[in-house]
């Protein structure tokens, strides 16, 4: 079984959504990085989405924005990104390692070339957040060559109809957008989220986490309820700045991850 | 529908704006085929625009080249001083029929971003438009102009507070907010249905050319010029002549100090694929994927890609893209200026310049139509600064 599958596997079995922390890599610092990494997964993370900053986060909110812009200036690229990450790979077997960027920085580096380095370090998927089913198929077939997740957004825009094509012949995971909008800490989940969950869970063929908004233990356990995992960025992102800040913010989130009623 | 220009163009934007496209689309085919629509566009065109815009012979300037005969298509003297008010006009309208409540723009020059503020007004709705932070200083009276007609400026100081900074913001904004929200994109840029649809709007221009320039001189012209930023005038007039392949179509990049030294806005000429804003195009970027800030005197070019249609146009040898520098584009301002008590905007001074170089290669029975995108007011202060740094 592929470790993406294992990962929600064993979160089911304990009675609890999985823990996914987006970072942004590089940010503030690439050596910084690294460590604020090991610090989420060995407080409770179970996957990383790694976030690759690109100069144009058109949607993302000024926490992520801002951050990227000091990665990219502090001197993080793909390459030595890709290159924390095999080692991140080596000292965490067990942890989902998911790449997350914008489609430009992936294209540049070209995609057959990126999907085989990929495999070769053990990182599970992608993400492309630009990236829509019109015009997916370009990196679907390096990641399916490469044994690679390519992960797919559904928002509340998207229609039943819609959400159907998308998470048809998915792997690894779907990532269901909680609010029409930007990436960026919110004080409320919006009222329609279990019901929307509800559906889209009844017709994907693999888990499905919530992302965007989420920052609290609170928010995170509100949302562990109806959904297979929960994404927090924004929130880790901020937290990073801080010492001490980021170990204390995901342990809170995954308790917050607990389930009660399943 | 084939969103995609060869490999250029396509839809790479966040899923939350994708059902708001498809609606986009939708409603634009519809729109299109409806003749109280066509009729509306085209009233306002005439009686508050202001079109046909003339072609005009400029033969002082056609004298002092010593070749080809010059042809100014007078887009500067549409309302709003730009072709920009024939592609706001259009969306406004399409956006009002799909019953959006409020609008954005993002602007450079600031030209479509009043172009956009006047539709608002005349239409009664509430619009905002994103400026970068550098623009909003360099092109002040645009923003004044803006403030006027009821539109909130927002500058943005993120990035390089240039024009690709202030569409970063206006694409937040729209991803939060549509489809209550309509974004008018001011040029033939971003994602499927917008390069289409501008181009679709300002073919207004060519159309009105290629009669003009049969009228006045019984036949086609041997060249088009035109500047390309993101490139909607350009497409706009290439757009009359496209079926015609006795017609050499020239766009105009701004090549800044040169660009040997990196600081330009070529973005065919010295950039390489990749994906902004929604489209796959042609980029200024580095080797790993992150865009570059790009420079010209004039804000208008000030922008790392260009229309995904231009892209493919130039891989197929179907328009010419050729690169005019800061000091060339001065000098032509100067001459249009002083031969033909003509201001022109910075923006389309780069199209002259590029006339002022073809014209004398050419015969003097040759025609050269020359877009003459804008008027140059907004650009006094600029040029000033401009010719004390440089002269």
């Amino acid at each position: 079984m592929n470790r993406i599958s294992s990962i929600f596997q064993n979160c089911r079995r304990e009675k609890r959504a999985a823990l996914i922390i987006f970072a942004e890599a590089g940010y503030p610092n690439l050596a910084q990085s690294e460590q604020d990494i090991d610090t989420a997964i060995e407080n409770g993370a179970d996957i990383i989405e790694l976030g690759i900053p690109f100069s144009d986060p058109m949607a993302d909110g000024p926490v992520i924005s801002s951050a990227g812009q000091t990665a990219i200036e502090n001197g993080a690229n793909l390459q030595n990104i890709l290159e924390m990450a095999a080692r991140i790979r080596q000292r965490h077997p067990d942890t989902g390692l998911v790449l997350f960027s914008y489609f430009n920085v992936m294209y540049n580096y070209g995609l057959e070339a990126l999907c085989a380095e990929l495999q070769r370090i053990g990182v599970d998927g992608i993400l492309a957040v630009d990236l829509p089913l019109e015009e997916r198929d370009e990196l679907l077939a390096p990641c399916r060559a490469h044994n690679l997740h390519l992960i797919p957004l559904v928002s509340p825009a998207t229609s039943p109809e819609r959400a159907r094509a998308i998470v048809q012949d998915v792997t690894g995971f779907v990532y269901y957008v909680s609010v029409r909008g930007i990436t960026g800490a919110r004080a409320a989940m919006p009222p329609e989220l279990a019901q929307n969950l509800a559906m889209l869970r009844e017709i994907s063929p693999v888990p499905v986490v919530v992302g965007f908004g989420i920052a609290s233990g609170e928010s995170a356990h509100a949302v562990a309820e109806c959904a297979d995992g929960v994404v927090v960025g924004s929130a880790f992102v901020s937290a990073c700045t801080a010492p001490g800040q980021a170990a204390t913010l995901v342990r809170t989130l995954r308790a917050g991850c607990a389930k009660e009623n399943s | 529908m084939n969103t995609h220009y060869g490999i250029y163009g396509g839809q790479y934007i966040a899923e939350t704006l994708m059902p708001t496209l498809k609606e986009l689309e939708r409603q634009y085919f519809l729109a299109k085929e409806d003749p109280a629509f066509q009729a509306e566009l085209d009233d306002l065109l005439k009686h508050y625009v202001g079109r046909e815009s003339p072609l005009y012979h400029a033969k002082r300037l056609s004298e002092f080249c010593g070749g080809a005969q010059i042809y100014l298509k007078r887009e500067d003297l549409n309302h709003t001083g730009a072709h920009k008010v024939n592609n706001t006009l259009g969306q406004v309208l399409l956006a009002r029929r799909m019953g959006c409540k409020r609008l954005i723009a993002e602007t450079g020059a600031g030209m479509h971003g009043v172009a956009t503020a006047t539709m608002a007004a005349l239409f009664g709705m509430p619009c905002e438009v994103f400026m970068g932070a550098v623009d909003v200083e360099r092109q002040a009276p645009n923003v004044e102009r803006m403030e006027c007609l009821g539109t909130t400026v927002r500058s943005i100081t993120e990035g390089s507070a240039t024009l690709k900074d202030a569409m970063n913001a206006a694409i937040r904004e729209w991803t939060a907010t549509a489809p209550e929200t309509f974004y008018v994109i001011g040029t033939v840029a971003g994602p499927y249905p917008y390069p289409m649809m501008v181009k679709d709007f300002q073919a207004v221009i060519g159309h009105e050319a290629r009669r003009q320039c049969l009228e006045q001189t019984g036949k086609l012209p041997e060249e088009v010029i035109a500047c390309v930023g993101g490139g909607s005038n350009a497409m706009g007039i290439f757009a009359g002549f496209e079926n015609d392949p006795s017609v050499r179509l020239t766009g105009v990049e701004a090549g800044g100090e040169g660009v040997s030294t990196g600081n330009h806005a070529a973005s065919i000429n010295g950039g390489q694929v990749g994906i902004l804003h929604g489209a796959k195009t042609y980029l200024l970027q580095r080797s790993d994927g992150q865009v570059t800030p790009t420079y010209s005197v004039s804000a208008g070019l000030d922008y790392p890609g260009v229309g995904p249609e231009h892209a493919y146009w130039a891989d197929l040898g179907k328009a010419h893209y050729e690169v005019i520098n800061d000091d060339e584009a001065i000098d032509a301002f100067d001459t249009l200026c002083r031969l033909e008590g003509i201001i022109p905007a910075l923006e389309s001074s780069h199209a002259v310049a590029q006339a002022l170089k073809s014209a004398p290669r050419r015969a003097k029975s040759d025609v050269i139509i020359v877009n003459l995108s804008g008027r140059g007011d907004k650009d006094m202060e600029n040029i000033r600064e401009w010719k004390k740094q440089h002269r």
